[in-house]
């Protein structure tokens, strides 16, 4: 049985950062990933990293353009923490190794990005999450004190008769075996959920895991209504398109020529917040000013070409590859795309949830430090502030704590469990049938506009969804690499998150963020100023509420 | 939508049984990826073919595979176009090559690239303290520079199609040498010489490339890792003088002080004249350049056999009319204070030729 002081489940940005931080800080680390860490979907986030390092700028401004982009739902503790922490995290990164655009003095260039009020991104071409992240990587191989096991799969999280979280169970994807992960404290750092909706910017791995496992054990999650639909997605594939394009001047066009957002944002134009900007085009596509595709167009061709081959690249490739469109000639036809879940475990500054000894950081977390809607960019520094915070007080809380003891229990149960999907005769519905009906029936209905009577239906089918994913057909009976069995556990994990979001979606019975109720269009902040929290209850959740934290910004009316 | 044929190598470690192909249809649209081909397939018909996935848009390289024989990331490889090239239209899907399948399109990237990578000690190595509450100051070609090596998503594309390690598994490789071009090409980094000698002296280093360009035609991310490799061997020679275990350095010199003297390559002279630092009268004299071209000797006989170098080639061997030209250009180059390094990631192949300039300008050329 491995034994760490500190176990971390998920090894992109947030995972790989509270593991450097616990080792830092002296713990005996264990980072576990079903993927190879530079698989991890921090590679997807393009744009760049949010911090007010310019002597001009300010940390109380970010913090302030964060807080009203949450549309007054981020905690304001947590946020200024976040802004205040930001340059530091920033150059900390830049010592370790990432390359940052750099302007013509040779010091960190930056760039401009939605919803802020100064130029304060920070980034790596288009490629900003994947040089983070093998240079985070890079780290890693060097730290001697940190164990990596990778594509190992969790299958849930072990509590002592206290409560206290006392490891995890796993599966070694390369030969099936399952193993009991001893460890006095567990930071999840597993990412979002964006594969419950179709189409989604996400990568296949990103099927809530963590959430659904913290969410199993009693731990409550907050704001899983907040669903963000980024404003430029490729239609069908889902596939993103970088608000660095907007950043670097980029233009939206509805099918009749015309610049709507002049209409919905007059003062930031496309660089308003990525909730406003993705009704906006969704408004215009349904009241028919869009393309036949159910698109309107991004045109990036007034960015200087020598400028998009250095700042754009990535997406040059996408649209090349993925469309057929070479976007330094020709506009790309576009529409709102699930892309990110300001929801997740809920945590107090230091990443702690109310289980003793478990911690969430990045997407699978939420702070929350972006309420009813992320600023484009800040989703990085999250997982790096939050991260970091997470394994240094994780390592520090368990100093001289004894070993913990997990039980073998569990882990025969879940062997059982495994074996008996893997033995299942072919008669139940394939993983792939139902996940493709989840995924339709949240983009119809939890997406950029919600209605009462739409969520009710999401949630009667998700419920049956549920159940006929307890019975589904396995093809793979092996144990090497049968990716087929995780396959159905993941399914599972993703009703889990499902489920949670729809409930959450039908309480807030108001318009704040993503949130946006056709059937209760205004934000009411005299009932709705409050986080939604779910925890289970048998099998369905049950709702709470919890305060939000204001130091110093009252809620104003939002207008960009 | 149309009708695809994929033939996939099967493989289960499981069962006993070696590999073979097994063929599946599909029906999707011509610009499809590959991936979701395999994807479908999955889907609706056998749930139990490995292969790793994960972006489905080139930025993760979970899905490097081989296409019709070509190492090639599934995901940005669309399925009309593959079918195309595919015998009889079908489409064949293999793991990659040089490393251990694991079962059916996964291959083991640990034992292999994984392993070369931390070879090349992949991590920066300052020389001085960083400096307090602010960021290194470098040039900002510098970052652009080594960025198209960060560009490298370690799909193992070009481990796969890479000729060298073929022939010699423990050659470092187009990737991880690549990575070590991220460090040395990083102002930051403290430990350029010992970097380079290091994989200078490594018989299976930098001087184990052959040139053969399959890295660079593999690659979906433009990182060009041959070009990444010739510069690692550029700074070793033009900076540091670094002399390597594979003659490379000899091998360098000996091309260009032939090519100043007549134009063409003199191929009689171009072995004795490598194991000399490029002087046809070291390599005769010194005892290793003497070692060496007697065990050349096989080689010059195949060459005099087949024609390729005669008696009367190897001692006259005509300058060419205008080898004055020539001369001018070596001596401009070499009058050069830096070198010259042009980084078409960066500017791109669909760039004008105004933009290409303005580049060139800012990099130092007149």
């Amino acid at each position: 049985m491995p034994e760490h002081d500190v176990l971390v489940i998920g090894a992109g940005l947030a995972g790989q950062r509270a593991a450097l931080a616990a080792a830092d800080a002296g713990a005996s680390v264990g980072i576990i990933s079903k993927v190879h860490p530079v698989r991890s979907h921090s590679n997807a986030a393009q744009g760049g990293i949010n911090a007010a390092l310019d002597p001009q700028d300010s940390w109380e401004s970010h913090a302030f353009d964060t807080v009203k982009g949450s549309d007054y739902l981020g905690d304001q503790d947590a946020i200024e923490i976040m802004c205040r922490e930001a340059p530091e995290e920033l150059l900390t990164l830049e010592h370790l190794g990432v390359t940052f655009h750099r302007n013509e003095e040779g010091r960190l260039g930056k760039r401009a990005f939605g919803g802020a009020s100064a130029a304060r991104t920070y980034y790596v071409a288009d490629i900003t999450g994947q040089a983070i992240l093998h240079v985070l990587y890079e780290q890693l191989m060097k730290y001697e004190g940190v164990s990596r096991y990778e594509e190992w799969f969790t299958t849930s999280l072990v509590q002592d008769d206290d409560g206290r979280i006392g490891g995890a169970i796993t599966r070694n994807i390369r030969d099936g075996s399952m193993e009991l992960f001893a460890a006095k404290a567990v930071i999840l750092a597993s990412g979002g959920n964006g594969q419950i909706y179709d189409p989604t910017t996400n990568a296949l791995i990103c099927t809530g895991d963590g959430i659904a496992m913290a969410y199993r054990i009693g731990a409550p999650l907050m704001d899983m209504e907040m669903i963000q639909y980024h404003p430029t997605t490729l239609a069908g594939l889902g596939l993103l398109i970088t608000e660095g394009a907007r950043g670097e001047g980029a233009h939206l066009y509805n099918a009749e020529g015309e610049r709507f957002m002049e209409k919905y944002a007059p003062n930031k134009m496309e660089l308003a917040s990525r909730d406003v900007v993705s009704r906006a085009e969704q408004t215009e596509i349904n009241e028919g000013r869009g393309y036949p595709d159910g698109t309107v167009a991004l045109d990036i061709t007034v960015v200087p070409r020598k400028r998009i081959h250095e700042a754009l690249r990535e997406i040059v490739n996408v649209g090349r590859d993925f469309a057929g469109v070479d976007i330094t000639r020709e506009p790309i036809h576009i529409k709102p795309g699930n892309h990110y879940v300001m929801g997740g475990v809920k945590t107090d500054i230091h990443g702690r949830t109310p289980i003793p000894g478990l911690y969430a950081a990045g997407e699978v977390a939420c702070v929350s430090v972006h309420g009813g809607n992320r600023l484009g960019a800040n989703s990085l520094l999250d997982t790096l502030v939050f991260g970091r915070r997470s394994g240094a007080h994780a390592a520090a809380a368990v100093k001289g704590l004894p070993v913990a003891e997990p039980s073998r229990a569990q882990l025969q149960d879940e062997e059982r469990m495994i074996d008996d999907i893997v033995r299942r005769d072919g008669s139940g519905r394939r993983v792939s049938e139902i996940k493709a009906e989840l995924g339709q029936t949240m983009d119809k209905y939890v997406a950029v506009f919600r209605d009462e009577a739409g969520l009710h239906n999401a949630l009667e089918i998700v419920r049956r969804l549920k159940d006929e994913a307890e019975n589904v057909a396995i093809d793979d009976k092996g144990s090497v690499f049968n990716q087929d069995v995780l396959g159905a556990l993941e399914l599972q994990f993703m009703i889990d998150n499902a489920e949670c979001i729809v409930v959450s979606a039908l309480e807030r019975r108001e318009s704040r963020g993503a949130q946006y109720r056709t059937d209760y269009p205004k934000r009411n902040d005299d009932e709705w100023l409050k986080h939604i929290n779910v925890a289970p209850n048998g099998d369905e959740p049950d709702i709470s509420y919890s305060e939000v934290t204001m130091t110093q910004w009252e809620p104003q009316e939002r207008t960009y | 939508m149309a009708d695809y044929t994929l033939k996939i190598r099967r493989y289960d470690p499981e069962s006993g049984e070696p590999a073979y192909w097994a063929d599946y249809q599909a029906e999707l649209p011509p610009e499809r990826s590959v991936l979701d081909a395999i994807l479908q397939v999955k889907d609706r018909e056998d749930a139990s073919i490995g292969i790793r996935c994960s972006c489905r848009a080139a930025i993760c390289g979970s899905c490097g595979v081989r296409i019709n024989g070509r190492s090639a990331l599934a995901c940005n490889t669309p399925i009309g176009q593959a079918s195309e090239q595919g015998r009889d239209g079908a489409v064949t899907i293999e793991p990659m090559g040089n490393m251990p399948v694991i079962k059916d399109l996964i291959t083991d990237m640990e034992a292999v690239h994984w392993k070369k990578v931390r070879r090349v000690v992949p991590w920066l190595l300052p020389d001085e303290e960083a400096p307090e509450g602010q960021e290194y100051i470098v040039p900002a070609e510098a970052m652009l520079d080594v960025t198209q090596a960060m560009a490298c998503i370690h799909c193992g594309a070009c481990v796969s199609a890479c000729l060298s390690m073929e022939v010699d598994p423990d050659f470092v490789g187009p990737a991880a040498l690549a990575k070590a071009y991220r460090f040395v090409g990083d102002p930051r980094d403290g430990e350029h010489e010992s970097r380079l000698r290091d994989l200078a002296e490594d018989e299976h280093g930098i001087y184990n490339c052959t040139h053969c360009f399959a890295c660079v035609e593999v690659c979906p991310k433009d990182v060009a890792p041959m070009d990444q490799i010739m510069r690692l061997r550029r700074r070793a020679t033009g900076d540091f003088e670094i002399k390597d275990a594979n003659n490379g350095y000899g091998h360098e010199k000996a091309f260009m002080n032939i090519i100043e003297k007549w134009g063409t390559l003199h191929e009689a002279q171009l072995l004795p004249r490598s194991f000399g630092d490029g002087s046809l009268v070291k390599g005769q004299l010194r005892p290793s350049g003497a070692k060496q071209l007697t065990e050349s000797l096989p080689t010059v006989v195949s060459g005099l056999k087949s024609g390729k170098v005669s008696p009367k080639k190897a001692l006259v061997h005509p300058k060419l009319p205008d080898q004055k030209q020539v001369r001018r250009i070596v001596k401009e180059i070499e009058s050069k204070d830096e070198r010259l390094e042009l980084n078409l990631y960066i500017v791109g192949e669909l760039a004008g030729e105004d933009e290409v300039g303005a580049f060139a300008e800012e990099a130092g050329e007149p």
